[in-house]
């Protein structure tokens, strides 16, 4: 709980900083959060490397890992096509292509907004930013309450690079080739599902 | 993705070439890291004024959104860890 508090605290930190200073454009640059996220994988490669628990954890995995990533998509397109119910503006398939981002923000908001305009693509900027953040920033509660996968599928897409330290953090380093081999299977998933739901 | 990947795998493979050292300095550095980039995601939310003034209108469409997706992805999650996970330990 207090790793979670600290967490937010430096993001909220960020976002004012960000909204009431005019903060030299360095700092929004994608570079140098990308080059702190090259850093920090590095370093979370030293620890899992140099851990000897981490390498039995691996040699027992099998097929089972599969069920991960299709929890991940099945349990996300369930949602969101029982929301658009909800949602009087929305179109079964409007609600579907946003969800069907994952988490991956800048790749299914272009494709949205070339298809279904700028109000949807916006939507889905927010909203998936927003999966990724509550990934981010709900990992210890998630853990708590609904075990050791629900950061990773709250995840997404991210959770091969933006959201993996954290999820190593709090799942465990046993987790690490689940949340890799989750991510990169709904990461691929999501030029082709967005454009799916976005065309028919 | 590639790239951040690659890291990875060389940082395992010097890991485990030093894994006899005591290396918990990386923990430690793993945790700065951490921080730095959760407030430098802040400082880009923040400073994106179409992010900033859309989190109110269209934000509460993109949020309801974000949870049914979410809830969804958890409830399946927990079956999965539930029935598949926790029982072959």
């Amino acid at each position: 709980m207090k790793g979670s508090i600290i967490i937010v605290s430096f993001f909220i930190a960020g976002v004012l900083l960000g909204r009431f200073v005019d903060v030299p454009s360095l700092l929004t640059a994608e570079e140098p959060t990308l080059y702190a996220l090259y850093a920090l994988m590095f370093l979370v490669g030293i620890s899992i490397g140099s851990d000897k628990k981490a390498l039995e954890a691996l040699k027992h995995q099998n097929l089972k890992i599969m069920l991960v990533p299709l929890a991940t998509i099945i349990g996300t397109l369930g949602g969101t096509a029982l929301i658009s119910l909800v949602l009087s503006g929305k179109s079964l398939t409007d609600c579907l292509a946003v969800g069907a981002g994952f988490g991956y923000y800048s790749l299914s908001t272009i494709f949205i907004t070339q298809y279904k305009g700028a109000e949807l693509g916006t939507i889905a900027l927010v909203s998936n930013i927003l999966r990724e953040l509550i990934a981010l920033l709900a990992a210890p509660l998630l853990v708590r309450y609904f075990g050791k996968l629900a950061p990773i599928s709250v995840g997404g897409a991210t959770t091969a690079d933006t959201t993996l330290p954290i999820i190593t953090k709090f799942c465990g380093k046993e987790f690490v080739i689940v949340s890799i081999v989750h991510g990169i299977t709904v990461d691929l998933s999501v030029p082709f599902l967005v454009t799916f739901f976005c065309t028919i | 993705m590639i790239i951040v990947i690659s890291l990875m795998v060389c940082g395992i493979v010097l890991g485990y070439i030093f894994r006899e050292k005591n290396l918990k300095i990386v923990q430690k550095l793993i945790n700065y890291a951490i921080f730095l980039l959760l407030f430098l995601l802040g400082i880009t939310v923040g400073a994106n004024a179409d992010v900033m003034n859309n989190l109110n209108s269209i934000g509460l469409e993109a949020l309801i959104i974000t949870l049914a997706a979410i809830s969804g992805s958890i409830l399946c999650a927990w079956a999965v860890y539930r029935f598949f996970f926790i029982s072959t330990k």
